[in-house]
């Protein structure tokens, strides 16, 4: 593939503008940060505008200053010099607890604290913010059901109850319990094994989305950086800008050899990682509601012939994708979970979908929308055939 | 034995309630005094280290030595007792309470800053309640051993079944001496038994579920 290739813009991107924005700006004038018995600072001064309502990657190498810069936005880390804006306001000199009440931030693991309730965790800001315990506990109810948790199943655990990646979702949800207008995630998802990653990624992809908040995402990992963001920031130690830019410009003309190398020479199949799933046109699928009769659903699939069903529980989330003669043998379609189904979000990418049917073994993934609502289904020959025409593309 | 004690059921029983009652009022104002220092001490490395050195040195003073010493400001009653027998109680419950807040996960502490609480809602809401377990091991400590210390005060004619145990060694090979000695001791070993066993229930009823073991 060669390099100076204009890489087509997907369609998903041209739809950003479009979104629903409840985020606020972010201004970085000449940000410095100097430790003392240090030579060099940390942070270097640096420039950054953050537009409102995007997300906006930092990357770099372990040390460059991308984690300092993003503990210095809620001044966990009290610059050395230079101004921090939101939205048009100077927030340098504010009341720092103040300021992090409209900041969410999600640490690795999600930070809960392991004697409360996801509900108190959750609750924790809006509290300190003085909402009274009503209005508390809908917004959690609302929260949970957001980021995919059940409210009355997982309200009242506590954190060792859940998993790795249900933590970092209620992690999520606490940060985003005041609806503050600016979400910092530091390496979030970095000690979730990949499978879980994957959907934890897909999840936060659904949620700015529907939310539109300014999010400002600290990883090491370029292909998350460029699935996830909007922007990515590469830096250099001292947090040096070395580029700002979408992720497309980002492949397609690295500033220097630097990025370039960051980015990874395996660059030929990077469209996997540019095209997303709602990119390429989705299989649309028979479904049948949980208790419905299930010859009718055998019947409406073969009319329609196919060879499977999927089966979606009373929110319009899939849960299994029994064959025909599976489903022939039951009288009413069955409420099992299958823990093996393989889903992906429609903003995941090709390369997750991929993935996610190898982890499966199997030839296609069940693609969910808003709200894990069934979205149609991809099989490996849809995304093969995107991979072949993006080649075409590239060669032509 | 058991005519000595049917005899003197009013005298033993008053006085191991004066027992107790030194032993859980000690533990208590030592368990604030030690709360109050660790507090002002666990965020620096250095007074962490001199309260370390202290609890550990204080506990090697000998409480017969103590009780002497506090003698000559004192005189001899309850207020030299409570004094040395709340010293004894503070110093398992500081090195616990220094060992506890210092062993809450330094990114729970960060990600209580980052959500916006204060330094004070850190201590109370985050740090203290993740420590308490191990601050109530050291409570359990304390009170298991100033049980025994509160027995010495005696000496100094302080409250409790010490005066048992004394007045029985100073008349050794009299009538009934064994026995007095013999009952003190056996009632301070199941007195504390009791507390330790109210404090197991209270150490359950006051640990959040989310940390217990």
């Amino acid at each position: 593939m060669s390099e100076t290739t204009t890489p087509e813009t997907p369609a998903s991107d041209a739809a950003v503008p479009q979104r629903r924005v409840s985020g606020v700006a972010i201004r970085l004038d000449g940000v410095t940060k100097h430790y003392p018995g240090q030579d060099r600072p940390a942070v270097d001064d640096v420039d950054l505008e953050i537009p409102a309502g995007e997300t906006v990657m930092f990357v770099g190498p372990s040390g460059c200053g991308k984690t300092t810069l993003l503990k210095m936005l809620n001044r966990l880390i009290e610059p050395s010099g230079g101004r921090i804006h939101l939205d048009g306001e100077d927030v340098t000199d504010q009341d720092p607890d103040k300021l992090r009440r409209r900041i969410g931030y999600v640490i690795q693991a999600g930070g809960l604290f392991p004697h409360m309730t996801v509900a108190t965790n959750i609750g924790l800001v809006p509290r300190m913010l003085g909402w009274d315990k009503p209005r508390t506990a809908t917004r959690v109810d609302e929260l949970l059901d957001l980021v995919g948790l059940d409210p009355a199943v997982y309200r009242d655990r506590y954190p060792r109850e859940l998993s790795g990646g249900q933590q970092q979702r209620v992690g999520v949800a606490r940060a985003l319990a005041a609806d503050p207008p600016v979400l910092l995630m530091d390496e979030p998802f970095g000690a979730v094994d990949p499978v879980t990653r994957l959907r934890l990624q897909d999840e936060l992809l659904r949620i700015q989305e529907e939310l539109g908040k300014t999010i400002v995402f600290v990883t090491h990992d370029f292909d998350e950086a460029v699935k996830l963001g909007d922007r990515i920031v590469v830096f250099d130690i001292g947090a040096r800008v070395v580029q700002y830019d979408t992720p497309d410009a980002i492949l397609a003309s690295p500033a220097e050899e630097y990025v370039a190398d960051f980015v990874g020479a395996g660059a030929t199949l990077k469209q996997l990682t540019l095209t997303r799933v709602g990119d390429v046109e989705l299989e649309q699928v028979t479904t049948a509601a949980v208790g419905t009769d299930a010859a009718a659903a055998v019947a409406a699939a073969r009319a329609a012939g196919q060879d499977f069903v999927v089966v979606l529980d009373e929110r319009g989330r899939p849960i299994s994708w029994p064959t025909l003669a599976e489903l022939g043998r039951a009288t009413t379609v069955p409420a099992t979970v299958d823990p093996r189904l393989p889903v992906v979000g429609v903003r995941s990418t090709l390369n997750d979908a991929l993935d996610t049917m190898l982890a499966a073994s199997q030839g296609g993934v069940v693609v969910t929308g808003r709200r894990e609502a069934l979205a149609g289904v991809l099989k490996v020959e849809a995304v093969m055939a995107a991979i072949r025409r993006s080649r075409a593309e590239v060669a032509g | 034995m058991w005519d000595y004690v049917l005899e003197r059921r009013e005298l033993i029983a008053f006085q191991a309630f004066q027992h107790v009652s030194l032993v859980v009022q000690c533990v208590l104002l030592g368990t604030v005094i030690a709360l109050a220092l660790a507090v002002l001490v666990y965020r620096s490395p250095a007074a962490t280290a001199l309260a370390n050195g202290v609890s550990a040195v204080g506990l090697t003073i000998p409480a017969f030595a103590l009780l002497g010493i506090l003698l000559a400001p004192f005189g001899f009653g309850i207020t030299p007792a409570v004094i040395a027998v709340t010293f004894y109680a503070a110093l398992p419950v500081l090195r616990n309470a220094v060992v506890g807040l210092a062993g809450v996960d330094r990114s729970l502490v960060e990600s209580a800053r980052g959500i916006g609480m204060s330094r004070s809602a850190v201590l109370f809401r985050v740090e203290l309640p993740l420590a308490w377990p191990v601050v109530l091991a050291g409570i359990r400590i304390s009170t298991q051993m100033v049980m025994g210390i509160a027995a010495i005060a005696a000496y100094v004619l302080g409250p409790g079944l010490g005066g048992l145990i004394f007045s029985g060694l100073s008349r050794l090979g009299g009538a009934n001496a064994l026995n007095s000695t013999l009952v003190g001791t056996i009632a301070i070993v199941l007195l504390a038994l009791v507390l330790d066993l109210l404090l197991v229930l209270a150490g359950r009823l006051t640990t959040p579920r989310g940390i217990r073991v």
